[in-house]
């Protein structure tokens, strides 16, 4: 067993009575002439990782029971809307009786077009927006009668940037914490973990102001945690991001899904909500049109359209049998499959005829297409019979 | 009491310091901005009025202009000062919309008033600390009573710091934080006796001048360096405890409806 100094005021973290919401403590391992034995940690009883992260100092990360979101309030809905109703000054009722509700541990993405009521939503759940009526809990703490309850257990990254511009990244992330009632070293050792796992740590110092875009969606994700809510709301984080950042993103938020954040997503990029979330709400005009989970979901979907490269010219393509097919140019098609056909069937009836497929992909992301149809349907409802 | 979250105090006062901090930090990174210039503008009454006019003026209530006017120079800038910090961060909190970290935040609605007020008081007494200093380089200022200057100048810096919120709540426009100042600030303070007494007004004007409340202020400070008061200092404490009370009341209420805070 090598010599470990856990630099954590955590360590050894069962001997810690914490109070509130639990967070994961971090640590640094310094080591002495050894390599740390990954049996470490479990030889402690606790769940975590390490880290490499210099030649003699290891990141630790230690995920205690009582830390563990996944444990907390199991009958209990992470988010919960009852009645709700809002209906603005000018008049505009942006929503009409929303019921909803969240379950512990869900990633649930809400789905609208713009305008549609989603911000509304979030604006009335993080207090930002008053309710006309109606209720909000979140864990069971109503946001009116038990407000530090209930606020306790939110996070919440808006969709626009509202950090103070002239502070530096460290000064937004610690003064939020601050916010929340936890001490000062707490909110150190919060900071520089949350900066760490959002590549922001060497940004501690800088101005707010002088980040990149991305660099400052990271930091409303990390001024977010850093009182280790139980439910996360990110209203379109991804917007305007690169995708190289976005997929970071996703595995960061999928991460801390799988530790039991509760998350719900609001986006434009349906692939992203397809990729992400287990569950969907879709909300137009005001109602929640929609809620359910993304495999029943998209099994409403009655037909999907992909788009084949083909080795032969389109003008040879033999009669497809039972399947919709535009020739989009020389050498691409466009084929509609329905639900109760397969892509075998498909293919099947292509290598009979001898043609090679050479590459192949879904013409729209499938909840887009779902998406698009459900809201097209609204437009145009099907004529009544006479 | 719900709102008074007696389950958490530990948890309040962390959130309390951290608003003070934030403020107190605000005030001094912009030094420049926010502490020189009164320095600068009330050095400059001093040589103007104090030195220059005042050796023509002679002794007013007994004392040498230079003396008369100091206090209310100093509470001239303790006013401007509270006042100012607290309307320009909590509108700037609101323009950039940072006030939200606030509210999605437990901290509760006083403890967020609390905050910019202290960072209001803080730079009002701080500036009114450097202006003492530059006074006693133009006049032999002997504190006469040390409890009535502290209470009187630290009440007058709660008032208008609360004065300022409350602007600050209502302000759309940067337009509208300068109006108070400039159109009803300035003008009370000015004749609120600061470089007269109003024993040389004609009867009407001094009727006129008994309801400027900053007339009260700037005689109580006054009273507390110099011991000479053209009001009853009883009257003063009475008129600025009211409405700190109402100012007080006022902010909460607008805090608790989200008055330019939420939709």
């Amino acid at each position: 067993m090598p010599e470990l100094l856990c630099q954590s005021p955590f360590h050894p973290i069962c001997s810690q009575k914490r109070e509130g919401p639990q967070c994961p403590p971090v640590g640094y391992l310094n080591l002495l002439n050894s390599t740390p034995d990954p049996g470490w940690l479990s030889i402690h009883e606790q769940p975590g990782t390490l880290q490499k992260e210099g030649t003699n100092s290891y990141l630790c990360t230690l995920w205690p029971r009582p830390c563990d979101h996944r444990l907390g309030f199991p009958n209990m809905n992470a988010l919960s809307l009852r009645q709700l109703n809002k209906t603005y000054s000018g008049g505009v009722t942006a929503l009409h009786d929303v019921d909803l509700e969240v379950t512990p541990g869900d990633f649930f993405g809400l789905l609208g077009p713009n305008g549609a009521g989603k911000t509304t939503i979030i604006g009335i759940v993080a207090s930002l927006v008053r309710a006309t009526s109606g209720s909000v809990k979140i864990f069971g703490h109503d946001i009116v009668t038990e407000p530090w309850e209930a606020k306790s257990n939110l996070g919440l990254v808006p969709q626009e940037f509202n950090f103070n511009q002239f502070e530096t990244v460290s000064q937004i992330v610690l003064n939020q914490a601050g916010y929340y009632g936890i001490d000062r070293r707490t909110a150190h050792e919060r900071a520089e973990y949350y900066l760490r796992e959002l590549d922001l740590w060497g940004k501690r110092n800088a101005s707010s102001r002088s980040l990149s875009g991305g660099m400052k969606r990271r930091l409303m994700i990390a001024r977010a945690l850093v009182h280790e809510p139980r439910l996360l709301i990110l209203d379109e984080p991804t917007a305007g991001v690169d995708i190289e950042l976005r997929r970071s993103m996703w595995d960061f938020l999928r991460q801390m899904n799988e530790r039991g954040t509760t998350i719900i997503l609001t986006t434009h990029y349906l692939e992203e909500a397809e990729s992400l979330c287990r569950n969907i709400g879709i909300i137009d005009g005001g109602r929640i049109i929609e809620n359910t989970d993304m495999r029943s979901l998209l099994a409403k979907l009655k037909s999907q359209s992909f788009v084949l490269d083909i080795s032969s010219a389109v003008g040879d393509l033999p009669n497809i049998t039972d399947f919709y097919v535009v020739p989009i140019d020389e050498q691409t098609i466009e084929v509609e499959v329905r639900g109760d056909q397969t892509l075998s069937d498909l293919f099947k009836q292509l290598n009979a005829a001898g043609v090679e497929v050479t590459s192949m992909k879904n013409k729209a992301n499938r909840l887009e297409e779902l998406f698009v149809r459900m809201l097209g349907d609204r437009d145009n409802p099907p004529a009544k019979a006479v | 009491m719900a709102a008074l979250y007696p389950a958490y105090p530990k948890q309040t006062l962390i959130a309390l310091r951290t608003l003070v901090w934030k403020e107190t930090h605000r005030y001094l990174r912009i030094w420049v901005q926010t502490l020189v210039p009164p320095a600068i503008t009330m050095t400059l009454y001093f040589i103007i009025f104090g030195s220059l006019i005042g050796s023509r003026v002679g002794v007013m209530d007994g004392y040498s202009f230079m003396e008369f006017i100091a206090p209310g120079i100093i509470m001239m800038s303790v006013i401007t000062n509270s006042y100012t910090n607290v309307v320009s961060s909590f509108f700037g909190a609101k323009f950039q919309r940072h006030v939200e970290e606030l509210l999605v935040s437990p901290t509760p609605n006083y403890v967020i008033l609390a905050g910019y007020v202290a960072g209001g008081v803080g730079r009002g007494l701080f500036t009114g600390l450097i202006v003492t200093i530059i006074a006693s380089f133009f006049a032999d200022l002997e504190i006469h009573n040390i409890p009535v200057t502290i209470s009187v100048v630290f009440l007058t810096a709660v008032l208008f710091s609360l004065g300022g919120f409350i602007n600050g709540v209502f302000a759309k426009k940067f337009d509208d934080i300068a109006i108070v100042p400039t159109f009803i600030l300035t003008p009370l303070t000015y004749l609120g006796g600061v470089f007269y007494s109003i024993s040389m007004l004609p009867d009407f004007w001094q009727g006129l001048s008994m309801a400027n409340p900053i007339l009260y202020m700037v005689n109580a400070f006054r009273y507390g360096i110099l011991g000479s008061s053209d009001i009853p200092i009883m009257t003063a404490y009475t008129l600025v405890i009211g409405f700190i009370i109402a100012g007080t009341a006022l902010s909460l209420h607008l805090l608790k409806r989200g008055t330019g805070l939420r939709s």
